[in-house]
Parts: C-alpha cells; sequence; structure tokens
C-alpha cells in the first residue's frame, strides 16, 4: 500500500475517518471481550444502556463530560498554539482550591454573581499557575513539558496539606475534607433528582466562546500563526511572547474552572479524589477532537459515555471497567492515525 | 541486483548494452491526481553517456515524473523499461536494483550519522557487520575518488555544508550500483563555485557511461551542462530536442507557453535617501558573517542589488534592516530617522517592507489560508480588526482583491498556503508587504526557485513599487539577475561591502572576482569609506 497526498480534502472525510477509527476501536476491544468469555453484542448493549439507556445514564453521562469539556478546552487551546500544557490536573485543583478560599463563606455574594464569582476565581487561579511555567520557558527555555506535568504533584501535594491541616473541616468528623461552598456558589441542576448541574452549560458556552475567539478574534489568530510557524509570525512583527502568555492564561484558566465545575456543581466540598484525572482525560479528549473547541464537546462526551457505559458493563457482565482505558486510547491512536488518510490517499499497489 | 562490489558502477555494465539503446525509457507516462493532469502520456528515451536536461515550471510534472521513475508514485497509464526490460511499477527498490540513483532536492541524510552510515544505510548485511564495513570504506573512497567526489567518510552529516552533502547522495546512489542518476534541482541550493564543481563531475561520470536526468528551471545551467533537453508543460513533453538545436529563448518560450519577455527597467531619476549606513557593523548571529564598516546610501526609485555568495553576510544584513537585530556600531539612519530600538513591527512602521529569504520558514504561515496570510502583518490594522475581532467579510473582500492585483494563481482567500506553489506563495509575499506601500523594500532572494513566468512577474512587481517611489535593497546570487534588474551593484564578501557601482558599467567579470575576494576589492572599500 502506498499513499499519495489529496490535492482536495473532501469535507465528508474530515467526519467519516474519525467516527470510522472508532468503529475499528470498538471492534478490536470486541476481541478484548472475547478474551474475557463475555458475549460481545450484549456486552456492548450494557455499555451503551450504561451510558444512554435512561435519564438517570444520559445525565450521568453529561455530568462526567461538563469537566472533561473544560479539561479538553484547556489542552486544545494550549497545543493549539505548541504550548504543552500537561498540567490541566494541577490547574483544576488550583481552581478548587481557590473557589474554596473564597466560597466557603469568605465573600457572599447573591447567587447569581456567586456562581460566576466562584468561575473567575478559578480561573484566574488556574491561569495564574500555568503562568510560572509558560515564564521559565520564555525566558529560560525551560521545557514546560516537564514544568507543567510536575507542578501537579506540588499542587495536589499542597492541597492534600491543606486538607488534613488548617483547612479540614471540624464538621467532618475527621475527614480529610474543606467547608463545603456556600448555598449561593452552588451550581443548580439542571434535572430534578439527578446530579446533572448548570456546569455543563456554563462548559459549552465556552467551547462555544473558545471557538469564537481563536477563529474570529485577532488574538486568537495569533495564537493560530504563532501555534503553526512561530518564525513567520515573528518575522510578520507578532508579539510571541505575549501570545503565548495571552495562551497560557486561557488554557489555565479553562481547566481552573474544571475545578470550580466540580467542586461546586457536584461534590460541594474539596476532597483529594475531586477529580479522577480529568486534566490528563482533558488531553486525550483534545486530541480526539483534533483541537477543535466545539469538537471537545463532542469528544468530551464520548469519553464520558464510554467511562460510565463501562462501569455498567463491568457490573453486567463481570468485564473489569479498565476496559474503558483501552477504549478510550486505542479510539484516541485511531483517530490520530486516521488523520493519515484524511490527508493521504490511500492505494492498493 | 547489480555487482555490489564492483569498483566503478557503470563501466562494466555499460559494455554489454549496445551503444544506442536507450537506457532508460518511459513510454507513455501518465499520472493524475483528482482532476489535476501531473503526467500526460510523457514519453522519454535517456540514452548511455549523455545528460539528459529535463526543463519545466515549477508544477509541470517534472518531479512527478521522477517519482513515478523512481517507484515512490505509480502510473495510472504507460511503462518504463530500464536495460531493456520492463521496471516494475511502485518499488524504489526494483528502481535501485535497476540501476537507477536519485539525489532529491531535499537530502534524506541522517545528520547525527557519519558519511559512511549514511551510503552504507540499508545495503548492509545483518550478520556481519564490521566485515562488510571496512570493505564498504574502501569503495567509497575508491567511488569518491574517481569521480572528485571529496569527501571524508569519517564526518558528521551535520558538520557537512550543503554541496558536501549533495556530494553524499550522489555517493550513496552510486555506492548501490546507479547507472542511471537522476538530480532534482541540484543546483538550488549551491553557491556558484559549488555547481561549477557539481557540473565537472557530472561530466566525469557520463564520460564513464552513466546516464544523468538532470531536474532544472535553470535555463543557463542547462545549457550549459546538458546534451539534449526535454521540456515539459503542464504535465505534457512539449520539446525533446539536442541542445545544439536549443536557445535560452525558445527553450523559454516551450517552458512557458508563450513568449517572455523579461521586464525592461526603465530609467529614473533617483529620489532623496531612503536609508544610510555608515561604518556599520554588527556581530552575527551563530552561524552569520558579522558585518564590518558598512557603508551604503539607497535612494528613493531605485534597485540596490547586493551581490555575493552566500554567508558573506547577506543573513545579517537581512537581519537589521528586517528588525530583527541592531547594530553594534556606526549609524543607521531610515528616512532620515536613527534607528534606535528594532522590531519586525517597528520596521513595518517606519515604512520597511521585508520580502525574506525563505518563504517556507519566514514567508509565510503555510496551514493559515492565504486571506489570513495576507493580513499576518496588519492584523491590528483599524481595517480589519475591530474591538480585537477580525472583521472577516472586509479581510474577505481585501484578499480577493489582492489576488486579483498580483495574479495569485490556484489560490481563492481561503485555500491553505502551503497548497499554494513556490512563485504564487512569494506572490501572496509581495502582494502583503507591497500593499502597505513601503518606502524602503528588503528583497533577500526573492527569485530562487522560482520558474521564468513567476520570476519576472516578481521583477515587474519590484519595478512598480520602485517607480512608485521606493528604494529596494536586492540580495541576490544571481548576477544575471542583478545586471538586469538593478540600477546600482554593490558586492558583499566576509562582511565588507565594495562601493557600489551603475549596472550600465558593471562588468561580470570584476563582479565575480570581488565575489571571490579578489581584484580591486579593498580599493573600493577604502573609496567607500573616504564616500561617507
Amino acid at each position: 500500500m502506498r499513499l499519495e497526498p489529496r490535492a482536495h480534502v473532501p469535507f465528508w472525510l474530515n467526519i467519516a475517518a474519525p467516527v470510522a477509527a472508532v468503529i475499528l476501536a470498538f471492534a478490536f476491544c470486541a476481541l478484548l471481550i472475547l478474551w474475557t468469555g463475555a458475549p460481545i453484542l450484549e456486552s456492548y448493549r450494557a455499555l451503551l444502556v450504561g451510558a444512554f439507556g435512561s435519564t438517570f445514564a444520559i445525565t450521568e453521562t453529561l455530568t462526567r463530560a461538563a469537566p472533561l469539556i473544560f479539561t479538553g478546552l484547556a489542552a486544545a487551546v494550549a497545543f493549539r498554539a505548541k504550548l504543552w500544557n500537561i498540567g490541566g490536573e494541577g490547574q483544576l485543583y488550583a481552581g478548587a482550591l481557590a473557589a474554596t478560599y473564597f466560597g466557603t463563606g469568605l465573600v457572599t455574594l447573591p447567587p447569581l454573581l456567586m456562581v460566576p464569582f466562584l468561575f473567575l476565581v478559578g480561573a484566574v487561579a488556574g491561569g495564574l499557575l500555568l503562568l510560572l511555567p509558560v515564564i521559565l520557558k520564555l525566558k529560560l527555555r525551560v521545557d514546560e513539558v516537564v514544568t507543567t506535568l510536575l507542578l501537579n504533584f506540588v499542587v495536589i501535594l499542597f492541597a492534600n496539606y491543606l486538607l488534613f491541616g488548617p483547612w479540614k473541616d471540624p464538621l467532618a468528623m475527621g475527614w480529610p475534607q474543606a467547608a463545603p461552598i456556600i448555598d449561593e456558589g452552588v451550581l443548580s441542576p439542571l434535572v430534578p433528582r439527578m446530579r446533572l448541574h448548570s456546569g455543563l452549560i456554563w462548559a459549552v458556552a465556552f467551547a462555544v466562546f473558545a471557538w469564537g475567539f481563536i477563529r474570529f478574534s485577532r488574538w486568537g489568530f495569533q495564537i493560530r500563526a504563532v501555534g503553526f510557524n512561530p518564525e513567520a509570525a515573528a518575522f510578520a512583527g507578532m508579539p510571541i511572547g505575549a501570545t503565548v502568555l495571552r495562551t497560557a492564561l486561557l488554557s489555565g484558566g479553562l481547566a481552573g474552572m474544571a475545578g470550580v465545575c466540580e467542586l461546586a456543581g457536584l461534590k460541594g466540598y474539596l476532597t483529594l479524589d475531586l477529580s479522577p484525572g480529568f486534566g490528563y482525560t482533558g488531553i486525550a479528549v483534545a486530541m480526539l477532537a483534533g483541537l477543535h473547541p466545539l469538537g471537545v464537546i463532542a469528544a468530551a462526551i464520548f469519553v464520558a459515555a464510554i467511562y460510565n457505559g463501562a462501569d455498567a458493563m463491568s457490573r453486567a457482565m463481570s468485564i473489569s471497567n479498565y476496559l474503558a482505558d483501552v477504549l478510550t486510547a486505542t479510539s484516541l491512536l485511531l483517530v490520530l492515525a486516521s488523520v493519515l488518510f484524511v490527508r493521504f490517499r490511500p492505494r492498493l499497489r | 541486483m547489480p555487482e555490489v562490489d564492483e569498483t566503478v558502477p557503470g563501466g562494466a555494465g555499460v559494455k554489454q548494452v549496445p551503444h544506442r539503446d536507450p537506457v532508460l525509457r518511459l513510454d507513455g507516462v501518465t499520472k493524475h491526481f483528482g482532476s489535476l493532469t501531473a503526467n500526460d502520456a510523457v514519453s522519454l528515451d535517456l540514452y548511455p553517456g549523455e545528460i539528459l536536461a529535463l526543463l519545466g515550471e515549477n508544477g509541470a510534472g517534472k518531479t512527478t515524473l521522477m517519482s513515478i521513475l523512481f517507484g515512490h508514485y505509480v502510473a495510472d497509464a504507460g511503462h518504463i523499461e530500464a536495460f531493456g526490460k520492463r521496471l516494475p511499477a511502485g518499488s524504489p527498490r526494483a528502481a535501485i536494483a535497476a540501476g537507477i540513483g536519485m539525489v532529491h532536492q531535499h537530502f534524506t541524510l541522517g545528520e547525527n550519522l557519519t558519511v559512511l552510515d549514511n551510503i552504507v544505510l540499508g545495503t548492509e548485511s545483518l550478520w556481519k557487520p564490521m566485515q562488510s564495513r571496512a570493505k564498504a570504506r574502501r569503495k567509497v573512497v575508491a567511488l569518491a575518488e574517481h569521480f572528485g567526489l571529496a569527501v571524508d567518510p569519517k564526518r558528521l552529516i551535520r558538520d557537512l555544508s550543503v554541496g558536501e552533502r549533495q556530494r553524499v547522495e550522489i555517493l550513496k546512489a552510486l555506492y548501490r550500483g546507479a547507472r542511471v542518476l537522476i538530480l532534482d534541482e541540484p543546483t538550488a541550493v549551491l553557491a556558484p563555485k559549488e555547481v561549477e564543481t557539481l557540473f565537472k563531475t557530472l561530466k566525469t561520470m557520463v564520460a564513464e557511461g552513466l546516464s544523468i536526468i538532470f531536474i532544472s528551471h535553470k535555463l543557463n545551467e542547462v545549457m550549459a551542462v546538458a546534451d539534449r533537453v526535454a521540456v515539459l508543460r503542464q504535465g505534457k513533453q512539449v520539446a525533446q530536442i539536442p541542445i545544439a538545436e536549443a536557445s535560452k529563448e525558445s527553450l523559454a518560450q516551450a517552458m512557458v507557453g508563450r513568449p517572455i519577455a523579461p521586464p525592461k527597467r526603465e530609467p529614473l531619476p533617483p529620489g532623496e535617501i531612503v536609508m544610510q549606513m555608515a561604518g556599520l557593523s554588527m556581530s552575527g548571529a551563530p552561524g552569520q558573517t558579522a558585518l564590518q564598516e558598512l557603508h551604503l546610501l539607497l535612494y528613493g526609485r531605485e534597485i540596490l542589488g547586493i551581490a555575493g555568495v552566500s554567508g558573506n553576510g547577506q543573513a545579517a544584513l537581512a537581519a537589521l534592516i528586517s528588525g530583527l537585530r541592531l547594530p553594534d556600531g556606526g549609524s543607521f539612519e531610515l528616512l532620515g530617522e536613527a534607528v534606535k530600538t528594532t522590531s519586525p513591527a517597528q520596521m513595518q512602521h517606519r515604512g520597511v517592507g521585508r520580502i525574506p529569504e525563505d518563504r517556507h520558514a519566514t514567508g509565510v504561515v503555510g496551514d493559515l489560508s492565504v486571506e489570513e496570510n495576507l493580513i499576518l502583518e496588519a492584523s491590528g490594522d483599524r481595517r480589519f480588526c475591530d474591538l480585537g475581532m477580525l472583521r472577516g467579510r472586509v479581510i474577505r473582500r481585501y484578499a480577493k482583491d489582492l489576488i486579483d492585483r498580483f495574479d495569485i494563481r490556484g489560490a481563492d482567500p481561503t485555500t491553505t498556503t502551503r497548497a499554494l506553489s513556490g512563485g504564487n506563495m512569494q506572490k501572496v509575499i509581495l502582494a502583503r508587504v507591497l500593499s502597505a506601500k513601503p518606502r524602503v523594500i528588503l528583497a533577500n532572494q526573492p527569485t530562487r526557485g522560482l520558474d521564468v513566468g513567476a520570476a519576472a512577474k516578481v521583477q515587474e512587481l519590484l519595478f512598480e513599487a520602485r517607480a512608485e517611489g521606493a528604494g529596494i535593497i536586492l540580495i541576490s546570487e544571481d548576477l544575471e539577475e542583478l545586471l538586469q534588474v538593478s540600477d546600482r551593484i554593490a558586492v558583499l564578501y566576509q562582511g565588507r561591502l565594495s562601493q557600489p557601482v551603475a549596472a550600465e558599467d558593471a562588468d561580470l567579470t570584476a563582479l565575480g572576482l570581488l565575489m571571490s575576494g579578489h581584484g580591486e576589492f579593498e580599493r573600493y572599500r577604502r573609496e567607500a569609506g573616504h564616500a561617507a
């Protein structure tokens, strides 16, 4: 087989290729299910029902998708500028820490203002956290992959210290958790008796915002230009440093908002299991979405559905729910590989 | 497979082939890419001991044809015979086994490996690596000596000059027993001196009975080195004639399909001084030659040609005018104002238009659309940007207008810039730069790698800017272009600039001597010192 460059990429192929890749991923994982001895179709049916089969399933999937949209956007925006922000997890906790600091009684505003206020302080905390490694990158050329990754542990251990020490809620019967967010700051539920909260609406709104910003604003234009070709962008007079700093604030801010979304929407108070790795999964979401902010919505729902569905499948068919990780990883690899076929035409012979 | 330890490939093989049988025969080769016909029933014969030049504009299908020959692509119709045997389609391995060697325009060498490693890469037996290595070294040294391809097998590729790397590529092909060598635009990356050396090597090789296909769009070189020439235009072969029957004019016309009149430089009275350098020194960035005691006056309505072999300070001079660096000493004035601080954006505001040397790396952002590249320098302009948002409709109209005015072909505003040919990409840069009405223009190798038609268009656009009053610094290695386009010419040699001479009084020999640092250079420089 050989590959020839395509002169024109038909639009449908941009959609069809990732869909085909995902189908292939499911086919591949069918082998794993087969290995465990469970019936394939029934297992996948259990997965589908677990993800979308009832109001409860749908709302659970969407609840899980909301923080993934934020962290996915954080990665997508940064990667567009070739800023390799692997620190989404740390920024998520930074956002949650800031929201806990301001939202547990220090500041009280009416609900209409309190929620935006918490998102704001969360975003500022996440953005400022990313600023540090980015300044090191710009001034001293320190590789941001390493620094952002390691900062995750710094932030999480700092949260650990706070939760076992000064911030420990005396009413929590000794559990390491902070005081709850005040009622004014809690995100309102969207569906009665379900956990789904208005954080999803915030997430979708910011995905649309990020798309418009990248696509239509001058700063977004600069982010794209600097990401594609920093040398040409600099030669054309674009401010490289300022662009990268803006990207960092936006990316870190979005990841910080993921922390606020989980804290004020779902958990209510800060614990150390606030995020099961949303910051890292956000990177996979962004790559699945081809770094497109609107695609991030779909990719986040897809990944959330797989994780939720795999839990249900695991219960019903007694297959390990690690299959969710394998499915996500295989989908990601195959979607990345499918990009090759979008750009090149495979020819047999 | 040809015999591997044959010291001189070609010699033994060719004797078995009667002299006038072609070593290579392409018969009716056709290739479509979607709706584009890249090659349309092209037939070619290559005889032993000849250099066949394959001439054509960018996008005429030269590289596609050679890729089919070498098995990178599979032709939709037609077939290829090598040494009388049909070549299986789509197999580079079969092409190599049949004695075809290819030297790509962009080298395919491992930077962190030695010359020898690169040459033997992929030919070594897995079982006796050490033994075959000593043998390989002997063979490489013998080949290098025989064909005058001096290069030390022990050196690392990353320490080699471009010319040396090319020699390694040629050695690599010869080592694999190539009897037909395809060179894709081999002179594009070479300095004039290296071109001469290369041509000498090529002549030696054909004298040994090898055959060479020389892909180029430079007429001078084709006339100088080829025995026969085949011309491609829009995928069709439009001529195949002995070089003795060809003339530069007839070949240019065959390439472009219409008579080409190089734009004429109308004499214009020079305007005021727009740029001035006096005693200017600047240390070079790593790998760049420093500028020493530069004296330079640039007037409006003139083109000042800067001749010289690359690497003699052109990069530093361009960085200075582009706003990337500041001089260490001496004075630098633009439109009567001393330049104390600099940046690309500041230079734009001062009225400097900059056409960079490397269009792909510095000129355009290939992944952005044509319209986005057209406003790359002006995205903050009130016309295009309102409250931080880009005004899409205005930009679309503006881009359409520039695409028409600058004759950017194969592009609408949303086309990805990477998809454009080199000439059209250069027109995008010119459109962007010239539409800002600059008073000073830096044109760094603006026609390098462009075909005749596109180069003529670029020169025409520079003339238009000159007529509107701009002063233009034209950096080029092509003396003939400089003599045709410039009002005055100065030579840059090891960071020093000679006294400019009027193009009418300039003399190829004297300029050539200056370019190699000989002759009157020192005297010119001292005069320049007195003049300022």
